[in-house]
């Protein structure tokens, strides 16, 4: 017990120590910002279909779960809208969309990094004079922070149709009604949280999968091991931010 | 150079000269991969210090560090070619984050330095699609791109036949003496040692054990010596008959 605590705090000063590197001036502004784009590229477009299908069945399954508790009580049948349209920007977009997320790219970055460490390319890329941290690592967490928060977007704006689909043409109510509860109480404010919340993930699952792929040890377990922990411990961390965020933002 | 309470290299003291091949060998586990690492600075003694040119470059900063790579080449065991990139791609990645050079001025030298390695064709193939030997030509080739005054080779001839090796130690050797470098290599390839060895130092249990040229290799009275670079019954025959019929210097 005491040893991990003392581990946690021997890993979060590396990754200070980590950060502090990859925060310098780059070499090339054009070679990181090439990177920055094919991270972007990778982690937007790579992850379009997931994110969609996921999202469009948990606005599906936020609807029918809904209509089932309504029923026969004395709330109006198109407050399923509103809460279909609220637990995706307030919840299901923001927070399970950047789990998937921490398992699809957190998981190829770790391991993306980690094989790059254990062929030496690491090594190469120093001994040519790269800050490899820098290069390495800066622009998979710009793309990150950039694309993540579209995702999120198209997420939510996708869960809302899949709540669409599985209320109205199966008759549990109009199109009307559905577009009634979208619409209904809408508070900007919740916008503002999500694209918070989707900030502070996509830079969590980055930084924590970066950090165990580019210090992951020779052999094939280890690689393995890195993968998993970037998922774990990011999993961990993104539930840990979100509880704070709603507690700072919606107290 | 200890790791935690093992020490691995003890009180090593060399010279490696500039225009000249200069070979590390000594039996797996002696510390001549653990000597390079310390020498290119991807490791840092516990005390001691590398000069390069007489500038000591053992503690610099990771940024100071990063000046004095420019005029570093790497080969590594395994090529470490991006494997994300084209051959040419990889040669070029160097002149990329270093270089104000146009785009012809890069293809030019890319296209010289894949014909000092006698390559050609290869510009558009990944890694994953040229041969072993041919991995290791574009590997030296990205590592004399920028026209390092130093070169290293961690085991260059590893997982090679013995022609392709051959062909490998003579371009290392040629492009030593063309370009005035000065080379490091660490090998335990016997026909290197003998072919291409002009300062020799040999590792055992982390300290050198001899030093010499190739052509001292065959009269040294070093029993340890005589033991690692005969090792091989038919070695030993071959040695015989040299000294037997009075030949000294290369067998």
């Amino acid at each position: 017990m005491f040893s991990g605590v003392i581990q946690i705090f021997t890993d979060f000063g590396h990754w200070i120590l980590l950060m502090r590197q990859a925060l310098q001036r780059p070499e090339r502004w054009s070679m990181y910002w090439k990177e920055t784009v094919r991270q972007m590229y990778d982690i937007g477009i790579g992850s379009l279909i997931i994110v969609a299908l996921i999202s469009i069945f948990m606005g599906a399954v936020a609807a029918v779960q809904f209509a089932y508790q309504l029923s026969g009580q004395l709330i109006p049948i198109w407050y399923i809208g509103y809460i279909v349209r609220d637990l995706a920007i307030l919840e299901s977009a923001p927070t399970i969309t950047c789990l998937v997320l921490a398992g699809k790219v957190g998981s190829n970055m770790a391991a993306e990094l980690g094989g790059m460490r254990q062929k030496e390319h690491i090594d190469a890329m120093e001994i040519m004079g790269v800050n490899t941290a820098g290069y390495l690592i800066m622009p998979k967490i710009i793309a990150a922070v950039v694309v993540i928060p579209l995702l999120v977007f198209v997420s939510a704006f996708v869960a809302m149709i899949g709540g669409f689909l599985a209320s109205v043409p199966t008759g549990v109510m109009t199109a009307a009604e559905y577009s009634r509860g979208l619409l209904a109480f809408y508070e900007p404010y919740n916008i503002f949280i999500m694209s918070v919340k989707s900030v502070v993930f996509a830079f969590i699952l980055t930084a924590v999968a970066t950090y165990q792929g580019f210090n992951v040890k020779i052999g094939s377990i280890e690689l393995g091991k890195a993968s998993t922990q970037a998922v774990v411990v990011s999993n961990i961390l993104i539930l840990l931010a979100d509880y704070i965020i709603a507690l700072l933002m919606t107290a | 150079m200890a790791f935690g309470q093992s020490q691995i290299l003890k009180g090593i003291s060399a010279r490696f000269e500039r225009g000249k091949t200069n070979l590390i060998i000594g039996q797996s586990g002696a510390g001549k991969t653990v000597l390079l690492k310390v020498l290119v600075g991807l490791l840092k003694p516990v005390e001691g210090k590398v000069l390069y040119d007489g500038q000591d470059v053992t503690y610099l900063t990771h940024k100071e560090l990063r000046t004095v790579r420019m005029s570093v080449g790497m080969l590594f065991q395994g090529s470490a070619l991006f494997d994300f990139m084209t051959v040419e791609e990889n040669i070029r990645f160097p002149l990329d984050m270093f270089t104000n050079w146009t785009r012809k001025e890069k293809l030019d030298r890319v296209n010289y330095c894949l014909e000092r390695v006698n390559l050609e064709q290869v510009n558009e193939k990944f890694p994953s699609e040229v041969s072993g030997g041919m991995q290791k030509r574009v590997g030296i080739a990205r590592s004399i791109v920028l026209k390092p005054k130093f070169l290293f080779c961690d085991e260059p001839n590893s997982g090679l036949d013995p022609k392709t090796s051959m062909l490998i130690d003579d371009l290392i050797q040629s492009i030593t003496r063309e370009n005035n470098i000065t080379t490091v290599i660490n090998t335990h390839d016997m026909n290197s040692v003998m072919e291409i060895g002009e300062n020799i130092i040999l590792l055992h249990n982390g300290e050198i054990a001899w030093q010499g040229s190739a052509s001292e290799v065959l009269d040294s009275k070093n029993d340890y010596l005589q033991e690692f670079i005969f090792a091989s019954p038919f070695l030993q025959r071959l040695r015989k008959a040299a000294l037997d019929q009075g030949l000294s210097g290369k067998v």
